[in-house]
């Protein structure tokens, strides 16, 4: 039964596992069709269960019918054990009985006269009981014929009884049983009991003959020679059931095959035993264990339709039955023995279990199949759904990008009014702060737009498509044109702008200049905005600079600052920068990388800062601190999240500490590679942008400047702006230390920059200082370093005799020089802004050949007359292909103005082919185009094209532009 | 005299107000510059013949745009011919239009093309009108005797 479970189980798992392995090979093969999936699976998982019920149910069957085949067996071989045994005492004591008739025919007939009489008879047998434990009694009937009768009972003392009235009255007491008995009718031949043990006494006399039941076994015991049994019956007294045994006693010994006739005339007597079957049995019953659990009953069924109950209760249970036969050695007689179970059958519990606990785990395996189907299902239309939405917000994105372009379309129109305007402006008689305000104004106004081109490139950045140029810049130049930038805000504030370079810092870099400017303006311009009072500081260093001096600088910087306000300390804002923790770093500054400059550049403004639970989000796009934020100073948000981009694709990081109500400090490294090392392929580029600066500082080359402050970092602000003039410079604290400086005979001091507090603290000291100044009389020139126009305009009209001119901040090296030029050498002073474009143009212009080329013959006509304005030579061709016979070398032309959209061929093409003509020179080529993105002038240069000019021509623009490749040719009239 | 003063300021007023109104922005102005005693007719000229140029434009956008199947393509390279050369001359209104039905171009948008086609029309015309009106007072005032009074 066991190993059968085990098997059972095997198989189970066998099919389980063999089951769920199909699936899932099924599953994998129909992944990709969901709708036949989804019924598919459905009809599987049906099946799957009903299968699994199905077994189920024939485990349950099968074990229980196991049981059921076991208790069988139980029962049987217990019953089989009951029948035997019980034969096996029954056979004992039918022995004993035989043994006694053979007794009884030894010394009762064997012996004349007899040596057994009652007495000795009952005594024996009383004695002798114990062999026969089965047998209640023993009695002896002898054969006696009618013949003989008297004979018999005058020997007897008593005459031979009849049974029959005897067995109709069993009630009556055993005393009056002999009184009252009638004397036996005549018969053939008789059987009186002669002998009987005490506990049968009251049968002697009777004739076994005249009671049925004995007669019929009397008669055949003598003729078979055997025991025979009677059918079982109440017996006297006792009234419990029995059965008689007799066996017959023969005169001579008789062969084992005598016929029944030579039997019966050797008959002596008839020796009978009485057998309480009850006890037997129950005795039986009692020696052997499981007399609890099984019931026993034993019939006689001679008498097949009418067997008669010899043993056990008549319990009805059609259950569980076993029959046995019983062979008491009476071949007439059948006896059989019925055996059940007490209890009914228990509940199969192994079976209940086992089937259930399969069903369970088939269906929870179901289940687990249904619930991943459905979750794959869910997730599919998750997946969907969300394919939906990202083809959603993807449209939303380009529907974005559209209006953006249209918008900074819109934005750009009205924009080259202000500009233009302010070129005319330009045109006009300034002096140099309004010029200084024009040009600032009309730099912002560009500045605006290349926001809008920014803003634009948000969709670049956002899809990670921007790529940075890498072409060498001046570095300080954007800083001075950021400053241009912001100082107009500045002034209008009152906050102290200031820029300072580390000298450690390469003049010349590779990179993006625009997007390098790009963030700082945008770092600059948050700053400006929350920043109503004190200062904004930018400055540049170089990584390893900082790195050097970090622990130095840490405790002194918290009051010297600029505006004296204090700050944010900025060192914090860059402690978690991968560059400073070498470990773990891929690019920490090696000296390997000497060709590499890591610069780190910090904006630290003493504004209010931002709040603590908005500093996570600062660079996420479109999220300001406050939506009231953007009402009170404006701006679209991305700005931030723009530069951490841009940053991020220099290589660098970006970091900022924020102290509300005190200041934020931002910091950010970039990568650029060292422009210096590398200067032969960009001569003219570089020459271009160093071209300012240089006709600026070889005017004052070799000077020496003196400057008064006693905040160190005002003052190194300073000396880094003059120093750049190629000015030499001392710093000194105060009037006395300057004093000293400048009558120290050794050496020239050309000019003393006085800061404008020092200035103002005590008019008599500056007074004093003045007069000691001209006292010495070196020619040295005494200016003032203003933070506000208004401000030094009412100190020099209360200063009297001697009036310093102004410089006002933030300091800038273009600015310097020009207040420098005006107050050194008066005829050197600066021309008109406007008029010097324009004449310079002239200058460059004048006897030029140059070729227009577009295909709009309006365009063609104003730019025509715009440059024979400026005493060009100017030709004219409406088609790419006609200017690219007109430029078939050799040709005259000096420069050609080239439109980009032309029908047929476009100017791009033409510039590519008439490069591809030139075998040797170079015609400068300009792009003529209305709409000035990035993406064109990357164009422009990808085909060869040597920069662009706005249509309309703009003077300075084109100035610019014409400047980089033509010299003018009477330099002699600057 | 007083004709030609009244004459001068009337110009100076009808100027402004062309400036004012978005007619003409400051490249009208360089164009003006331009003119000198070598070329007395530079503007006119140039103008008349942004007109004619426009006239032309304006018919042939019309025609792509009856048709069944609309050639953008054509359009936009219309309109951008037409833009440049109204940036060219300072005509701000046209050329505002020409950025939008560019916009509409891009977009394949005929309602937008179309309305956009009938505002340059609109504007051509008013300009036209504006010019000429502009142009017959320079003439008075030449005729008059006096000057044109040059632009800022």
């Amino acid at each position: 039964m066991l190993g059968d479970g085990d098997k059972m189980w095997l198989k189970c798992l066998e099919k389980v596992s063999g089951n769920s392995c199909k699936i899932h090979h099924l599953y994998y093969q129909y992944i990709g069709s969901m709708r036949i999936r989804k019924t598919w699976w459905r009809k599987l998982l049906v099946a799957w269960i009903g299968c699994w019920i199905a077994v189920s149910v024939w485990i349950f069957w099968y074990m229980s019918s196991q049981a059921f085949e076991k208790r069988k067996e139980t029962l049987a071989s217990v019953c089989d054990e009951r029948a035997r045994m019980l034969q096996d005492q029954f056979n004992v004591s039918m022995n004993h009985v035989q043994a006694m008739s053979i007794l009884i025919s030894t010394f009762h007939h064997g012996k004349n006269p007899s040596a057994i009489d009652q007495r000795t008879f009952a005594r024996y047998t009383e004695r002798t009981a114990f062999e026969r434990p089965l047998t209640s009694g023993v009695a002896y009937a002898v054969r006696v014929l009618h013949s003989e009768r008297e004979q018999f009972e005058n020997q007897q003392g008593w005459t031979i009884k009849r049974m029959d009235t005897f067995e109709q009255s069993p009630v009556q007491k055993d005393d009056s049983v002999a009184e009252a008995l009638e004397p036996s009718p005549i018969q053939e031949e008789y059987a009186p009991v002669i002998f009987a043990q005490d506990t049968v006494a009251h049968v002697v006399a009777l004739d076994m003959l005249s009671g049925t039941e004995d007669r019929e076994n009397v008669l055949r015991a003598r003729a078979s020679g055997k025991g025979v049994l009677t059918a079982p019956f109440r017996l006297l007294k006792t009234n419990r059931l029995g059965v008689i045994l007799t066996f017959a006693v023969y005169k001579t010994d008789l062969p084992s095959n005598a016929i029944p006739r030579e039997r019966i005339q050797a008959t002596d007597g008839y020796i009978g035993g009485i057998f309480d079957i009850e006890s037997l049995v129950e005795k039986l019953l009692q020696q052997l264990a499981s007399k609890q659990t099984i019931l026993v009953n034993v019939y006689d069924i001679t008498n097949q339709s009418h067997p008669i109950s010899m043993y056990g209760s008549n319990v009805s249970d059609d259950g569980l039955e076993h029959v046995s036969a019983l062979n008491f050695g009476d071949p007439f007689r059948k006896h059989e023995m019925r055996c059940r179970f007490k209890q009914k059958p228990p509940w199969p519990w192994l079976a209940i279990t086992t089937s259930i606990g399969i069903l369970v785990i088939a269906l929870l395996i179901g289940y687990i199949f249904h619930a991943t189907l459905n979750r794959i299902a869910k997730v599919e239309d998750d997946c969907h759904k969300m394919r939906e939405l990202t083809k959603r917000a993807e449209a939303a994105d380009v529907a974005k990008s559209q209006f953006l372009a249209t918008v900074s379309h819109e934005i750009r129109t009205p924009m080259n009014g202000v500009l233009g305007m302010l070129q005319m402006l330009m045109g006009t008689a300034l002096d140099a702060n309004q010029q200084d305000y024009v040009r600032t104004a009309q730099d912002s106004g560009k500045a605006l737009v290349t926001l809008i081109n920014e803003v634009l490139d948000q969709a670049k950045i956002e899809s990670g498509k921007i790529e940075l140029e890498a072409m060498p810049f001046d570095l300080r130049a954007i800083m001075d044109e950021v400053l241009a930038l912001f100082s107009g805000k500045a002034h209008e504030k009152g906050v102290e702008l200031a820029v300072y370079v580390s000298d450690a810092v390469p003049e010349m870099v590779i990179g993006d200049p625009g997007r390098f400017r790009q963030i700082i303006t945008n770092l600059m311009g948050n700053s400006i905005k929350f920043t109503k009072k004190g200062h904004i500081f930018l400055t540049v260093h170089l990584v390893e600079e900082v790195m050097d001096s970090m622990d130095v600088e840490t405790e002194s910087s918290s009051r010297n600052t600029l505006s004296g306000l204090p700050v944010a300390d900025g060192s914090r804002s860059w402690v978690g920068f991968k560059i400073f923790n070498p470990e773990g770093s891929s690019h920490t500054p090696s000296p390997s990388s000497s060709d590499l400059v890591n610069l780190i550049v910090s904006v630290e403004d003493t504004g209010e800062g931002i709040p603590l639970e908005a500093q996570p989000c600062v660079f996420t796009p479109f999220m300001q601190v406050d939506p009231s934020i953007s009402r009170k100073y404006g701006g679209t948000g991305i700005g931030l999240s723009i530069s951490k981009c841009l940053v991020g694709l220099m290589n660098g990081e970006i970091g900022f500490v924020s102290i509300p109500d005190i200041g934020s400090t931002f910091t950010f490294t970039a990568v650029f590679s060292n422009g210096c090392c590398n200067s032969n392929d960009s001569k003219p580029q570089k020459q271009r942008l160093k071209n300012q600066s240089n006709t600026m500082s070889s005017t004052f080359q070799g000077m020496t400047a003196l400057v008064v402050d006693p905040k160190p970092v005002r003052a190194k602000v300073s000396r880094y702006q003059i120093q750049r003039l190629g000015i030499h410079v001392e710093l000194v604290l105060d009037f006395n230390q300057g004093l000293s400086s400048i009558s120290n005979e050794n050496k020239a001091v050309n000019m003393v920059f006085v800061e404008q507090e020092v200035w103002d603290r005590d008019s008599s000291i500056s007074a004093l200082f003045i007069y000691e100044l001209i006292q010495i009389d070196q020619g040295t020139k005494l200016f003032l370093l203003g933070n506000s126009l208004s401000s030094s305009r009412t100190n020099t009209a209360t200063s009297g005799f001697y009036t310093p001119s102004v410089i006002t901040k933030p300091l800038k090296a273009s600015m310097l020089s020009a207040s420098l030029q005006r107050a050194m050498g008066g005829n050197k002073g600066n021309p008109c802004n406007g008029e010097h474009s324009s004449l310079s143009l002239r200058n460059l212009l004048a006897g030029r050949k140059i070729l227009i080329v577009d295909d709009n013959e309006v365009n063609l006509i104003v730019a025509d007359a715009a440059l024979k304005k400026y005493g060009a030579d100017v030709v004219c061709a409406d088609s790419g292909k006609k200017a690219m016979k007109l430029l078939k070398p050799p040709h005259k032309f000096d420069a050609c103005f080239m439109d980009i959209q032309m029908p047929e061929m476009d100017g791009f093409e033409a510039t590519r082919i008439i490069r591809d003509m030139e075998s040797n020179g170079h015609i400068p080529i300009l792009a003529m185009t209305a709409d000035v993105i990035q993406a064109t002038y990357e164009e422009c240069q990808r085909c060869g094209m040597d920069g662009y000019v706005s249509k309309p021509f703009e003077a300075e623009q084109l100035y610019q532009e014409v400047s980089r490749f033509l010299q003018p040719i009477t330099s002699v009239n600057l | 005299m007083d004709v030609l003063s009244q004459l001068q300021r009337q110009l100076a007023d009808f100027l402004a107000s062309l400036y004012r109104e978005g007619f003409v922005d400051d490249q009208f102005t360089q164009l003006q510059k331009l003119q000198d005693e070598s070329s007395p007719d530079f503007v006119m000229e140039v103008v008349s013949l942004f007109f004619e140029d426009c006239e032309k434009l304006v018919n042939n956008m019309a025609k792509v745009l009856e048709q069944q199947v609309v050639d953008f393509k054509q359009v936009d390279s219309h309109v951008h011919q037409l833009k440049g050369s109204s940036s060219s001359i300072g005509a701000a209104r046209i050329r505002n239009v020409c950025i939008a039905f560019k916009t509409f171009c891009e977009a394949q948008n005929r309602e937008g093309c179309l309305r956009c086609l009938q505002q340059v029309n609109h504007e051509h015309a008013q300009l036209k009108a504006n010019l000429q009106s502009l142009f017959t007072l320079e003439r008075q005032i030449v005729a008059a005797g006096g000057s044109v009074p040059a632009m800022q």
